[in-house]
């Protein structure tokens, strides 16, 4: 049996009367990628954060390669192995593309940061940085301000500051949003690869993307999974047609 | 060389020439004044890798100024007394040696900084300003309140402090002092701003969740900052307690931490020489329009606001252009 390396026991919560997690069961296998898909609203960031803990479930638990990391803070978690890249992208904009690259491959050395040595000059952390960057196709851009990349630019160094983490778990919210066309083929090709070295809980709400890399999808409606399955399953499950694939057909 | 770094030298040229020339033209009184630019300039050097680095607004670094101001004033006032501060558990007593003294002042600077910080940095945006400012005041009135130092009227240091091999009653070797300082402070900062902790912090500043979220915590980078801060704004209070053979509670006051934080304001936020170019600015209006009338403050209003509405970058800014991504290369 494959092992499992993240496993989300019973999770809800609430936001006022709203369910945004209704006792969400969920776990990641060792190199394969989970899409978690769902309407607009469904609760996905919502399950993302948790997971990452940056908020805090009224209840269930997050357990991370067999150890409850339920009431451990983000830092921790990201230390103990969790890669997140944000539905909205969270970069120090002033700074430039390599500079956010090189943050992560800092943070992966899981100790205060020195104070004396320029960290531009660290070859290790560079040379960690930019291969990131080579990996998402940045490379050329590694000197421009964040602020001045595009939209999609933005969330190909999302997942570029996410690969200099080296995380055992990938959580990825929406890395295609704003990509393209041409964009979206290199990324699923790109992750494709990557699941091999660790597996990806995977936000996306390009379908074409989702079954083309997907080992497992799970369907989140109003907070609950509705269905979990392999994609020829959720293709042919009718309640899943009629909740979320229905809809996208009728547009 | 970068545009910005042609300044700063020219900066640097400027501030060494005015004493010299002043020397040489008999003129004590402008080299005094070069010395309070060098050392407010100092002091704004320590706000602005809190503020302008970490993006902490402190409107307490009165308290660090403050601080080692009285451990200035206290230290001289036992020594020349010939009373120990304390004798027991372990026996304190005064000194007149300025390396001391500094000493003493960026210990105690930075403790206190460990405290208010690790208390403060759990807010954040105007509660942390408000807290700032509280624990300030709250040294304030302790001094005002504490007779054994001079209670409101201060402290006076008759003899000036002592540093082996300089004469330090000449104001050209006291600014001397104080410049090496300052550059001393400049260059650490420098390499602070440049470090991983400089790029940790800075990004903290503009995306704290990006920073946790590779295993980084803010709250550990700022708390540091905050102590380095202060510490180094806590050298310059010595140094000015020093300047005026003189220590006041005013030296506490919301009114000096306001002054400080105008000095980076007016020469460039999370910019080098930013405090430099500001406490020079400063010291050169409070001069040249003090002179012309009693009300110069409103023009300094003016010009705070102008350079708060259109020139972020200060002084500084104004002079050398965008900031290319808080002085990494
Ligand atoms: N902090 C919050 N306070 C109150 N309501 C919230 C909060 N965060 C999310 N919500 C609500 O919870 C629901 C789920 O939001 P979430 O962002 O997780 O959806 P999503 O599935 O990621 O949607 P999308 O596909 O648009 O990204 C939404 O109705 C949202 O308005
Ligand atoms: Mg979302």
């Amino acid at each position: 049996m494959t092992e499992t390396l993240l496993d989300i026991r019973g999770i809800s919560k609430s936001f006022g009367a709203l369910k945004a997690s209704d006792d969400v069961a969920l776990d990641l296998k060792q190199g394969e990628i989970h899409a978690l898909i769902g309407p607009n609203g469904a609760g996905k960031s919502t399950l993302i954060a948790q997971i990452a803990g940056s908020l805090r479930p009224d209840s269930g638990e997050v357990w991370l390669e067999g150890r409850n990391v339920t009431h451990k803070d983000t830092v921790a978690r990201a230390k103990a192995g969790l890669g997140r890249t944000f539905q909205i992208s969270s970069l120090a904009m002033e700074d430039t593309v390599l500079q956010n690259a090189v943050l992560g491959a800092l943070g992966a050395r899981h100790r205060v940061p020195g104070f004396w040595r320029p960290v531009m000059r660290d070859g290790d952390l560079r040379a960690s940085a930019m291969q990131a960057l080579e990996k998402v196709g940045l490379e050329e851009f590694a000197h421009f301000r964040t602020a001045d990349l595009s939209h999609g630019q933005r969330r190909q160094l999302e997942v570029a500051v996410a690969l200099t983490l080296k995380p055992h778990v990938f959580l990825m919210d929406e890395p295609m949003a704003g990509l393209g066309a041409d964009g979206s083929a290199i990324l699923v090709e790109f992750l494709r690869n990557l699941k091999s070295s660790a597996p990806i809980l995977l936000v996306e709400h390009d379908m074409d993307a989702v079954f083309q890399l997907a080992d497992r999808i799970s369907v989140l409606v109003y907070g609950r999974i509705i269905a979990t399955g392999a994609p020829d399953e959720i293709r042919a499950n009718a309640q899943v047609r009629e909740a979320y694939l229905g809809e996208e057909d009728a547009e | 060389m970068q545009r910005e770094t042609l300044i700063n030298t020219v900066l640097t040229l400027g501030l060494l020439a005015v004493p010299l020339a002043a020397w040489a033209m008999d003129e004590p009184y402008t080299i005094t004044l070069a010395t309070k630019v060098v050392i407010f300039a100092l002091a704004g050097v320590g706000l602005n890798l809190a503020l302008g680095l970490g993006g902490l607004v402190s409107l307490g670094h009165a308290m660090f100024f403050g601080i080692g101001g009285y451990a200035a004033g206290i230290l001289a006032s036992h020594a020349q007394s010939y009373e120990p501060i304390m004798e027991w558990p372990f026996l304190i007593e005064g000194t007149q040696s300025m390396p001391v003294i500094w000493v003493m002042a960026i210990v105690v600077s930075a403790l206190v900084a460990l405290a208010t910080g690790a208390l403060s940095l759990r807010t954040s945006g105007v509660y942390f300003i408000m807290i700032t400012l509280a624990f300030g005041q709250m040294f304030y009135y302790f001094t005002i309140s504490w007779p054994a130092y001079g209670g409101e009227d201060g402290l006076s240091i008759y003899v000036r402090d002592r540093f082996p091999g300089l004469n330090t009653l000449d104001p050209l070797h006291f600014f001397g002092l104080c410049f090496a300082l300052l550059m001393l402070g400049l260059f650490i900062v420098a390499r602070i701003s440049r470090s991983g902790f400089g790029l940790a912090l800075n990004a903290a500043r503009q995306n704290e969740a990006r920073v946790r979220a590779v295993g980084i915590e803010p709250y550990r980078l700022r708390l540091i900052a905050f102590v380095i801060s202060g510490a180094i704004t806590g050298l310059a209070g010595a140094l000015y307690a020093d300047l005026n053979r003189f220590v006041s509670p005013v030296m506490f006051s919301w009114q000096t931490s306001g002054e400080i934080m105008i000095f980076v304001i007016l020469g460039g936020v999370a910019r080098l020489f930013g405090p430099v170019a500001g406490a020079a600015l400063f010291i050169i209006l409070e001069e040249v329009l003090g002179g012309v009338s009693d009300y110069w403050h409103i023009y300094l209003g003016a010009l705070l606001l102008i350079v708060v509405l259109f020139a972020r970058g200060g002084l500084i800014g104004v002079l050398a252009g965008r900031n290319g991504g808080g002085g990494h290369d």
